[in-house]
């Protein structure tokens, strides 16, 4: 178990996300940046999927009260363990009475810290993962609070485990978060409603996350946008922007008014009626939640071959992470 | 006529826009196809998710190619009809219309309402043609509504009036979005009346309180256990006026948990329904008085 003694900002139970419930309303949730979460839970010889914590720019403290590995990995954050300052990336075993202080992040907007095993709270159609607008899943759909338990699952093949330490990971294969940056996207969707000059802009322009950012979408600042206008479709909506409600992708960017833009993301309204112009790919969703208010983003079109052959460079890069920490070889990987 | 559109939403999901306009007959439709979907099988689905007049599918890239389910999509597209049955409950929902709850919170959001010298139910009669409340609220009741879409945050349904486009009683909404709006508000935006699920931001026009929730994270209700939400794409509700002693009394079955709702499953054609609407709900409420 982990008792909480300063829960920080905004901490949550996250794993890796609900899949199928898109279609009652229920958006994934699951780690922002997936990408360091999955490598958070293979250095503490965890499955990628098992629960961890995500905290957003002030960390917390934990007193430990079970023997088990920990790892903190995304954001440039302090940690220390007992007051002593140790690496991020890398597994480290700790005691019961120990305490764990995460400080202010310094870089990025996101840290993750796994234990091994995983968070052991109570599933909720499938996943552990805290939605907070739902109330649902993780410690009573909430973020954490002072006094919190966390129950945690045993330590398992101990030897197994104790195996992860020490093993560090070529420094290249890790992301460091930017300020500015530039995020492919997929454009379409409502975007044939939108004037061409606008959508122009769109790709040309600048944008700069806003303070309104959290687990639900961005709010970006940037250029307006114009329609094409014509008389509006029945049930529609009388703003030109309205469209007869829709599903809204997780990535997906909607221009309401035609007066600012919104890229939904993992705790997403799924659906709505305002035009959407286009989908980040998934492969930089990672980068994207390390965006904290003031980043800059300056979006880029691809087709979809080119978001596919980024799902696959990401993967091949999580490949060299577990053959770097020993967790397969190839010769499993490729099941011969 | 408008050109089915399909596209990608990203890498992991489709968009296939049947119509811009809402019409319930695409909406039939796509009932059908996702219907199809599960019945195929289609390896890499996640999951589809239907809207109005539109609908998305969720997949593995990895597991099926973008093109090649869009092929597929077109496939079920040219093969479904939306004749065939559908499963569709019939789902009693008691509402105290004019209610203080959502008075209160208009009047704290006044500024951004086109009309703030009256109340969102006065404004909503007005502006189709009513005079009194309670003529009104007899006309909005008359009809079921068809659960055309859910989404949003869990448990939203987009509730469509069973009547021709021309009798539709239609609203704009907030001129701004409110910041709250109370749990369980019944509201009117567009062409389609809405349950707040939770509080919570909004534009709709407020007109009631839902007695029954439509979303239980906590697993209160039997009727709810499992499944968290009410709502189905594919149900229909019947909204029935209630006064505030009946709204107290459902309330405090809620509260103990004891609460059941009334639903009646049946199965419904599109087909009667588009032939001669008003007589095949007929036919149907008639069968649920009597199951």
């Amino acid at each position: 178990m982990l008792k909480v003694i300063e829960p920080g900002l905004l901490t949550t139970v996250q794993d890796l996300g609900r899949f199928g419930w898109y279609h009652i309303g229920m958006p994934p949730s699951g780690a922002m940046d997936n990408f360091a979460f999955r490598v958070a839970n293979l250095l503490v010889g965890n499955a990628e999927d098992a629960a961890g914590l995500e905290i957003t720019y002030v960390g917390p403290t934990l007193e430990v009260r079970q023997e088990t590995l920990v790892a903190v990995t995304g954001a440039e954050v302090s940690f220390s363990i007992n007051g002593r300052s140790v690496a991020p990336w890398q597994a480290y075993r700790v005691t019961p009475g120990d305490r764990l202080s995460l400080g202010n992040i310094t870089r990025g907007a996101r840290a993750y810290l796994s234990v091994s095993g995983g968070i052991a709270v109570q599933p909720l159609l499938g996943s552990r993962a805290t939605y907070m607008l739902g109330r649902f899943g993780g410690i009573e759909g909430r973020k954490l609070q002072a006094g919190d338990q966390l129950p945690l699952a045993p330590l398992g093949e101990t030897s197994l485990k104790l195996a992860m330490l020490g093993r560090r990971l070529d420094p290249s294969l890790l992301p460091t978060p930017a300020k500015e940056l530039e995020v492919r996207i997929i454009m379409g969707m409502c975007s044939y409603r939108v004037k061409d000059e606008s959508l122009a802009d769109f790709l040309a322009a600048t944008w700069e996350v806003s303070t309104e950012a959290d687990r639900i979408g961005y709010r970006l600042k940037g250029p307006t946008f114009q329609f094409k206008g014509g008389e509006q479709p029945f049930g529609a909506g009388s703003d030109p922007s309205n469209v007869v409600d829709l599903g809204y992708p997780v990535g997906s960017i909607q221009i309401p008014g035609g007066l600012e833009a919104i890229m939904l993301l993992n705790d997403a309204v799924t659906g709505g009626g305002y035009t959407t112009i286009g989908t980040v790919i998934k492969a930089d969703l990672d980068r994207v939640a390390q965006a904290s208010p003031g980043s800059k983003i300056r979006f880029r079109s691809v087709d979809i071959e080119e978001a596919l052959r980024a799902r696959q460079l990401r993967e091949a890069r999580l490949l060299r992470i577990r053959l770097l920490l020993g967790l397969c070889d190839l010769a499993g990987e490729l099941g011969q | 006529m408008f050109d089915t559109r399909y596209d990608y939403g990203g890498d992991e999901y489709i968009l296939v826009i049947f119509n811009e306009a809402m019409d319930l007959e695409t909406n039939f439709k796509i009932l059908a196809v996702r219907q199809e979907i599960q019945r195929r099988n289609i390896p890499g689905v996640i999951e589809t998710c239907p809207a109005n007049a539109s609908y998305m599918v969720h997949f593995r890239p990895e597991v099926m190619h973008p093109d090649r389910l869009i092929r597929e999509l077109k496939d079920i597209e040219q093969v479904v009809q939306h004749s065939g049955a559908l499963r569709s409950r019939i789902v009693d929902i008691p509402v105290l219309f004019d209610d203080p709850w959502t008075q209160e919170c208009a009047q704290r959001f006044a500024d951004r309402h086109q009309d703030p010298s009256v109340s969102n139910l006065e404004y909503l009669m007005r502006i189709n043609g009513y005079s009194s409340k309670e003529a009104f609220i007899t006309a909005y009741c008359d009809r079921p509504y068809w659960i055309s879409m859910v989404g949003f945050v869990p448990g939203t349904a987009w509730c469509y009036r069973m009547v021709s486009p021309d009798r539709a009683i239609q609203a704009p909404k907030y001129l701004r979005p409110r910041t709250d709006t109370p749990e369980r508000a019944v509201a009117h935006g567009g062409v389609f009346l809405c349950i707040y699920p939770v509080r919570g931001p909004g534009g709709y026009q407020m007109i009631g309180m839902s007695a029954v929730p439509v979303y239980d994270p906590e697993e209160r209700l039997p009727d709810l256990r499992g499944r968290y939400i009410l709502a189905e794409a594919g149900d229909r509700w019947k909204f029935r006026p209630i006064d505030m002693d009946e709204y107290n009394d459902i309330q405090a079955k809620v509260e103990a948990r004891t609460y059941r709702y009334r639903i009646i499953e049946q199965e419904f054609r599109p087909s009667l329904y588009l032939q001669d609407p008003d007589r095949y709900l007929h036919r149907l409420q008639e069968e649920a008085e009597h199951a």
